[in-house]
Formats: C-alpha cells, structure tokens, sequence
C-alpha cells in the first residue's frame, strides 16, 4: 500500500490576518504557519492505514519556506518521506496549476490512495482534491467521514447535506478527509527527533518538468479587501421579560425577519 | 466561439435545490454584461418534470441530461453529463450553488476543461468587461476579488446570499436532450442514510439557532429545538460543544464546520471564536444572547442580549409562538 497525502501550509487559524501594501498579499511577518486542519485528518488515516496494510507514506506540499516545518511535524507524525514543491514561479498559483504541480508529482508514483483534506483553511476553495482526481484520471470521494479499504476495494462515508452517502470503488482513488475521520495523534518526542534527521525532497518546476504548464494561471487575485463592516448592534437592556418583548419586536418591525 | 451562462441546477431524488434557483437569478442579473443567453442543466433520470419550475426563472433554454445512470448522483457520470452540456451549449461560465454535490463536481469538470473555478463567492460585478467574483477567504478575516483572466471559468455562488427571483418574461425557454457520452464510472454510492438531528437543512435554512457551552449540557437541546420548532429553523452549534459530544458533527457551524448565510441567526450561550465566526458572519441580521457582556459575539450581533439563555430562549420562543398564534 502506498499512500500520498497533499498538504497545505496555512496562517494558524487563530491568527489576526493584515493585508499587504501591495492588497493581493496577507503580511506573513509574525504569522505561524500550521498545515490545513483538515490535512491532519489525512495524514492520520495514511498513518492507521499504514500500521493495518503496510506500505510507505508520502507527504507533499506546495509553497515558500513556510512549507517546510508543516512537512516536518507530518515526518514527526511519522510519514515515510516528504517532498517540497518549491520554486520562485510556485508562488501565487490558482487551484487548478497547484493542482497540476502535484499531479507532476504524484503520477507516477505508483500510489494506491491519494489522501487530502477536504478543504485548505485560508484560500477555502475546496477544489484541489476533485482537480487532482480529474487530472490523474482517478475516482474520488470527497469529505469522508470514515474510509475501509480491502482487496484494492475502498468503501468511504462521506457527508452531504443533511445525510451521508456511501461511495465504493476500486484502488486507486482520490479521498478527501473531514473531520470526524479519525483523531490526529501528535508527534512523539522520538518522531520529533527522527524527523530532524530525515531529509525533504525539494522539486522545482524543471525537476517536475512543469514550465510549459504552469502558464495556465487562469484566474487573478486583483485585491483583498477587508470584509465588509457590520453595522453597530444594539444591546438589549433590562430584565429578561422585557428583553425579550423588545427583542421580539425589533426582530419584526426593524429587522423583519421574523 | 463561447457565450452566455449555463447554470448546474442541482436535484436530489427529484428535489430541486433552492439555492440553485438564486444561481440562476443571478446569472440571468449578469447576463447583460456577459453576453449571450442563460441556459439551466437538469441533470438525473426523467427530470424533464422539473423543467416548469426552473422556467419560472427566465432561462433561454433548458437541457436535459437524463439516463437511468444519472438516477443517483456519481461524481464521473454527473461530470460526464456536464461536460456533454458544456460542449453542446459553449458557455461563457457556468454557475452552481456551493453546495455537496458541486464542491465535488464542478473542480472535476473545470480541470477536465482547463479552466478556472471561484468557489463560494458572495458578490459578482463587473469592470472593464471583465466578471469579477468576490469570496470570503482567511476564515471571512477578508475577501478576495478574482477576475477570470480568459473571461471563462466555474463559479459556485454560496446559498442564500444571492437573491431568487422570478422572471417577469413569460417567454416559456426551449428545452433540449443532452447527446451523452458513455462514461465508465468507478465509484458508485451504494447507499444514503439521512443524517440524525435537525428537521431543517443548515445550508439552505433561512432561520438558524446555534448552542454553544452557555446552554450548559447536553440534555438543554431541547430548549433550543423548541425555539427552531417555531421559527422553522434550523439547529446549529459551536465547535466546542461538538467536540464535547453534546451534539453531531453535522451541526457544526464555522471552520471544520458548515458555512451559513441565513437571514437570521441566533447564537445562544456562543463565545464567538474566529473559527465560528467564520462560519456565519455572512448572516444578515445576528442575535447573541450570551451571559459574558464581553464575548466577542456581541461584536458581530446586530442585537445583543446579555444574560441567561436558559431563561431567555423559552421566554423567546413563547413570546414568538404567541405572535404567530394571534397573526
């Protein structure tokens, strides 16, 4: 069994976001960067699937230096190998040129499941696990929630609205993972140190011989703007009774939603 | 030489989804500036029936994608039928709700055309020509503008941020067959189990009340429920009270959770961490009822009520229920 997981390094979560002079940046000064929260998902279930089937695990990842201490805590997890998709003409890709840089370098591989998550916290487009499957001519299933494979058959769970539905098909496939797939573990303190050891790859764009390709950047960032102010909210004084009454009332007469 | 829009109106066992109806809305709104006409893809088994609601919304045609195939939705046979439709009509862009079934299949169908995808965008103008989408990005911490360089590309719009209207044309469209293409599919969906919970659907509800730890444990859902009951309104709930295991996952509003945009959101006993908020800061009108004077919800609440949501909701909902029973 040999797995690949696609991981994004993102700004934490938590992190206040500023916008750079040049408006189609966010200052990355002071930003810690941490993979995707749903990429850990991903990297847990290639490790489970591992330690059941066997295999080899295979971490890659697109971007600057950020890249490289998010492929380092995946190597601490205890992923096999990790490989940096790095090059000046990398920086500011659309989904679907990140998407074709990792198929460059996933193809072949040989690899029986491509793990991601199911979606990468920041640019929140949920597009490079379908785009990956289009491009390596695979199935996909998206959003799983929980995933069996056996006898190169894999059966995933996954989520939809307001129900799951259960996908079934042959090895390999594309799988995107949820949360509620599996619970991440954290690095051991000796994962830690055996990861300090192992080396990352680093591929740029001649070594996935990728140039002609990479002209595809078909959509264009023209600025980032802060989202859009809310209007001042009121505070609804008084005792509980009274609070409810004008609350009820601004909700009908100003709001008018109910 | 590609023109107009064509516009993926999504159905599920013959259930069309309402927020693909506000995507057609809004195609129809840009199609001046775009050019061309609007056509609606139905896409499933003997979905023609369907084809008298869509018309409602002014599409210059619509086509049927149908075969026993298509009865239940797969990501290849449903990105086959597409991508028929797409070479048959040469679309300009192709609109989708963001929902389930186009987060899986609209990137597959873009890759397979080598265009561009903007998923979830919230505003669409226009400027020099050139159409221009506007998403949430950085948990809603900002919004990104794109422009489709080619003028050509996918975007799925979020539901119930753009309006849903009838067209005013009584023009009926022209429906056509889709020629399909045999496709080999390879992943199958064996089965589907409706999810436990909530009676109302959180993406397309237009009324949501969320529970955070304010409500204090498990056994208080139903306090909330009641409040849903009579507003018609979906049950949501913090990530903290989620991972607690007070309720599913399939509740979870904000990331690693659902994103909402309903007209009018109720956060009962919720902080307001910028994970949540994420979530639903798109929300037209926001109700914090919280204990903690300072909680960064109330930042966002368009009308704020400190104090006890065990007190406050029942009261709420009687107040509510008494309304509807004397209109």
């Amino acid at each position: 069994m040999k797995i690949a997981v696609c991981v994004k390094a993102v700004p934490d979560t938590a992190t206040k976001i500023a916008i750079a002079a040049d408006k189609t940046h966010i200052e990355k000064t002071g930003v810690r960067f941490i993979a995707s929260p749903y990429d850990e998902f991903a990297i847990e279930e290639a490790l489970k699937l591992k330690e059941k089937l066997g295999g080899e695990t295979v971490a890659f990842s697109l971007g600057g230096d950020e890249v490289t201490d998010v492929l380092r805590d995946a190597l601490a997890r205890g992923m096999d190998e990790a490989v940096h998709l790095k090059d000046e003409l990398f920086a500011d890709l659309d989904p679907l040129s990140t998407a074709k840089m990792l198929a460059l370098a996933i193809a072949n591989g040989g690899f029986d499941l491509i793990l991601c998550g199911q979606q990468g916290v920041g640019g929140d487009n949920n597009q490079v696990p379908s785009l990956l499957a289009e491009l390596l001519n695979l199935p996909q299933a998206n959003v799983v929630v929980k995933l069996e494979i056996e006898n190169s058959k894999f059966k995933a769970e996954r989520e939809i609205e307001g129900a799951h539905e259960i996908v079934e098909g042959s090895l390999p496939v594309v799988i995107s993972a949820q949360k509620g797939l599996n619970e991440p573990r954290y690095p051991s303190i000796k994962g830690v140190m055996a990861a300090r050891k192992k080396e990352i790859a680093v591929k740029d764009a001649a070594a996935l011989n990728a140039k002609e390709k990479l002209a595809a950047t078909k959509v264009k960032l023209v600025e980032l703007v802060p989202p859009p102010a809310r209007t001042q909210g009121k505070k609804i004084e008084g005792d509980a009774d009274a609070q409810v009454k004008e609350l009820v009332n601004l909700l009908r007469s100003e709001a008018r939603v109910i | 030489m590609p023109d107009g829009i064509l516009v993926f109106i999504e159905q599920r066992q013959g259930r069309l989804k309402k927020s693909s109806l506000e995507a057609l809305s809004e195609a129809k709104r840009r199609i001046s500036e775009i050019g061309g006409e609007v056509a609606a893809l139905l896409v499933g088994d003997k979905v023609a029936g369907l084809s008298a609601e869509v018309a409602k919304y002014g599409p210059k045609k619509i086509l049927l994608a149908e075969s026993a195939e298509l009865a239940q939705y797969s990501t290849e046979a449903y990105a086959g039928a597409l991508a028929d439709a797409i070479k048959k009509f040469s679309p300009k862009f192709v609109f989708a709700a963001n929902t389930a079934m186009a987060k899986d299949l609209i990137p597959r169908v873009a890759a397979r055309m080598d265009l561009p995808c903007v998923s979830d965008v919230v505003d669409l103008s226009t400027a020099d020509g050139k159409l221009i989408a506007t998403k949430p990005v950085f948990s809603s911490k900002a919004q990104a503008k794109f422009e489709f360089v080619d003028g050509s590309g996918f975007l799925t719009l979020r539901p119930n941020v753009f309006a849903r209207s009838e067209s005013q044309n009584g023009a009926s469209p022209q429906t056509e067959p889709v020629a399909l293409s045999p496709v080999t599919v390879r992943a199958r969906v064996v089965e589907t189990h409706a999810a436990e919970g909530g009676k109302v659907e959180l993406g397309e509800a237009s009324i949501i009340v969320s529970g955070g730890r304010g409500i204090k444990g498990p056994e208080n859902w139903g306090v909330l429920q009641n409040l849903c009951d009579v507003l018609g309104a979906a049950l949501g709930a913090s990530r903290a009270v989620v991972d607690a295991g007070w309720i599913d996952h399939q509740h979870q509003v904000g990331q690693t959770g659902r994103t909402v945009s309903p007209q009018l959101y109720i956060a009962c006993g919720i902080s307001g961490a910028i994970q949540h908020l994420a979530g639903m800061s798109t929300a037209k009108v926001i109700v914090a009822i919280n204990k903690d004077p300072e909680a960064p919800i109330f930042k966002l609440a368009n009308y704020g009520v400190v104090g006890d949501v065990l007190e406050i909701v029942p009261k709420l909902t009687e107040e509510i229920r008494r309304l509807k029973e004397s209109s």
